[in-house]
């Protein structure tokens, strides 16, 4: 029956087959390692400066991901996480002169408690109400930032400052794109872990169903809540990294675009499953800049491309196992 | 039977439970009570409350009035993923088996909250030595089960959690008559190896045959009650509320 189950998967998508043989998925893995080190130096700069964004959305995605693929609970608002990250580090760096590295658990902190925030009250909501309450959590984030004094309004902060580490300042984009490396892998690691764990088994179980889940003593509140958290988290940690890459953010940053797009993300590559939303964020980064020589219609044939994919594989390009069937 | 005695022998005690939903009042006052190791029925037509009576014993219902106790303990109010853990499980009508999930995994979202691994797997080789079926099926996706597999399967889980009382709501429903008949054999049998059952049914005279004590419910009251033997031989009772 496991031997049908790897023939299975194998027919399944030729991406699979990789993450079968151990071997295969460690090879894979060590190949990816070492271009990841080397691609500054041999795409050049501009090429750096993207790929670092596609990082990002890496963490972003596999943070949105715990939310709407392991816990399936669909958010529209997920760039206000993102946003609290980063006006946390600004405002504290700025006005309160804090380093980086103290302001960091401060952003990680205020981010899970708007998690809290914004899960508490809709727990008890299905899908279609949850996205509308979720929406407006991320439009509520993002008008307060343009209109409180200390998010500096519309025009948003600048010269946040880049951090030290060991003496040493992360300044240039080779800096942050290795910053930001070492961000995704962390947050690849976690959400593997956390897959596997007993949180992760509970997730598994109440996005199936919430009744069964709790008949069997699996607290839907506190499972819920934990998503929340970890996915505001995840935000946050990108935010914050997103402030001082840049140096300088304005709520424009944290639109309902970007919640879009970053779900996008989660929803292209396969839902659920780690490498698909890896796939998925450097999909939606990437595609529009290799598509750059269409010029004006670049965006239409991107948009077209993904429509394709969603009517061709509608459980994304590289999905997870239960989502497949 | 001293009546000290005879109430240490209650394990699911309603008094005056009132519940509903949304304005809709389904219960309007049941009282009721279980006695360890016994079969109890619950009776009645459609929207007598039968289902809502379960619900609300399990915590997925709120009682708006009343109390619910289980083994001595009020547990009116308490999170239903709470109440499964003291070992009050209900086993939902519709089975809720989980899509896109084997057998094997659907069996151990039954045992999430057991944390000893032996006792995992020592569970669930007293599930597949009930259900030998579940065993050989273990790597299929559990809602392509049949009918009455799916009921094995449902019931299997609730095992799996460590119960001492069972909530068994329409375990027959949809099922062919070979399988209701199977299913009701099953429920016997749990019941002869220890376990205490509030069985809902619609098939009144199945249900009565199992059953040591019956409750008839009519509009969210209890109507009448009781020892189901007394119960299944008027027939008037059977005609006039039970249906066929």
């Amino acid at each position: 029956m496991s031997e049908k189950n790897v023939v299975a998967s194998r027919l399944y998508g030729p991406l699979s087959g990789v993450l079968v043989d151990p071997r295969a998925k460690w090879t894979a893995i060590v190949a990816i390692l070492v271009l990841m080190a080397v691609a500054p130096m041999i795409f050049g700069q501009y090429a750096t400066v993207i790929l670092t964004n596609a990082l990002l959305y890496v963490v972003l995605a596999l943070g949105l991901n715990v939310v709407v693929g392991y816990a399936g609970l669909l958010d529209l608002g997920y760039a206000a996480f993102f946003a609290v990250g980063a006006y946390t580090v600004g405002i504290l760096t700025l006005d309160f002169g804090l380093n980086f590295w103290l302001a960091l658990p401060f952003a990680m902190v205020a981010a899970a408690i708007a998690g809290v925030i914004i899960g508490g009250p809709t727990l008890r909501l299905r899908s279609d109400y949850l996205a509308i309450v979720t929406l407006g959590f991320g439009e509520i984030v993002r008008f307060s930032a343009r209109n409180l004094e200390i998010t500096g309004k519309a025009s948003g902060l600048s010269g946040i400052e880049q951090p030290w580490i060991f003496g040493w300042q992360i300044r240039s984009a080779t800096d942050f794109y290795y910053v930001f490396c070492v961000l995704a892998i962390i947050a690849v690691v976690a959400a593997a872990r956390l897959a596997n764990s007993r949180l992760g088994r509970a997730w598994l179980y109440v996005r199936h169903d919430e009744d069964a889940a709790e008949a069997m003593g699996i607290d839907r509140v506190k499972v819920k809540l934990a998503a929340y958290i970890i996915g505001a988290i995840y935000g946050s940690i990108a935010g914050a990294f997103f402030a001082v890459n840049l140096g300088a953010i304005s709520p424009e940053s944290f639109s309902f675009t970007q919640s879009v797009l970053i779900l996008m993300a989660v929803i292209l590559g396969g839902m659920g499953k780690i490498p698909g939303v890896i796939l998925g964020a450097f999909i939606v980064i990437l595609g529009p800049e290799l598509l750059r020589d269409l010029g004006p219609l670049r965006l239409l044939v991107f948009a077209v491309g993904l429509l394709l994919i969603m009517l061709f594989r509608p459980s994304g390009i590289w999905p997870g196992r239960s989502a497949a069937k | 039977m001293t009546s000290e005695t005879m109430n240490n022998d209650v394990v699911l005690r309603l008094k005056g439970v009132e519940a509903g939903y949304g304005r809709i009042q389904a219960l309007n006052g049941v009282d009721l009570e279980v006695r360890r190791g016994q079969i109890v029925a619950l009776l009645g037509a459609n929207g007598a409350g039968k289902t809502t009576t379960l619900k609300t014993i399990s915590g997925l219902v709120r009682a708006t009035s009343g109390t619910v106790e289980f083994e001595g303990e009020d547990i009116t109010g308490r999170r239903a993923s709470d109440i499964a853990r003291l070992g009050l499980v209900h086993v939902p009508e519709g089975r809720h088996i989980l899509k896109g999930l084997s057998v094997r995994e659907n069996l151990e979202l039954g045992a999430f909250t057991v944390r000893d691994a032996n006792l995992r797997r020592q569970r669930m080789g007293e599930v597949f030595r009930l259900f030998p079926i579940l065993e050989r099926r273990q790597h299929q996706d559990g809602s392509l089960l049949s009918g009455g597999e799916q009921q094995m399967l449902a019931i299997g889980r609730a095992l799996m959690h460590g119960h001492r009382v069972l909530l068994l709501d329409e375990p027959s429903m949809g099922l062919a008559p070979k399988l209701v008949l199977d299913t009701m054999r099953i429920i016997k049998r749990l019941n002869q190896e220890g376990t205490t059952i509030l069985l809902v049914e619609q098939n009144a005279r199945l249900a009565l045959k199992l059953a040591h004590y019956g409750y008839v419910l009519e509009g969210g009251h209890v109507r009448m009650q009781n020892d189901a033997a007394v119960l299944r031989a008027d027939t008037s009772i059977v005609q006039a509320y039970l249906g066929d």
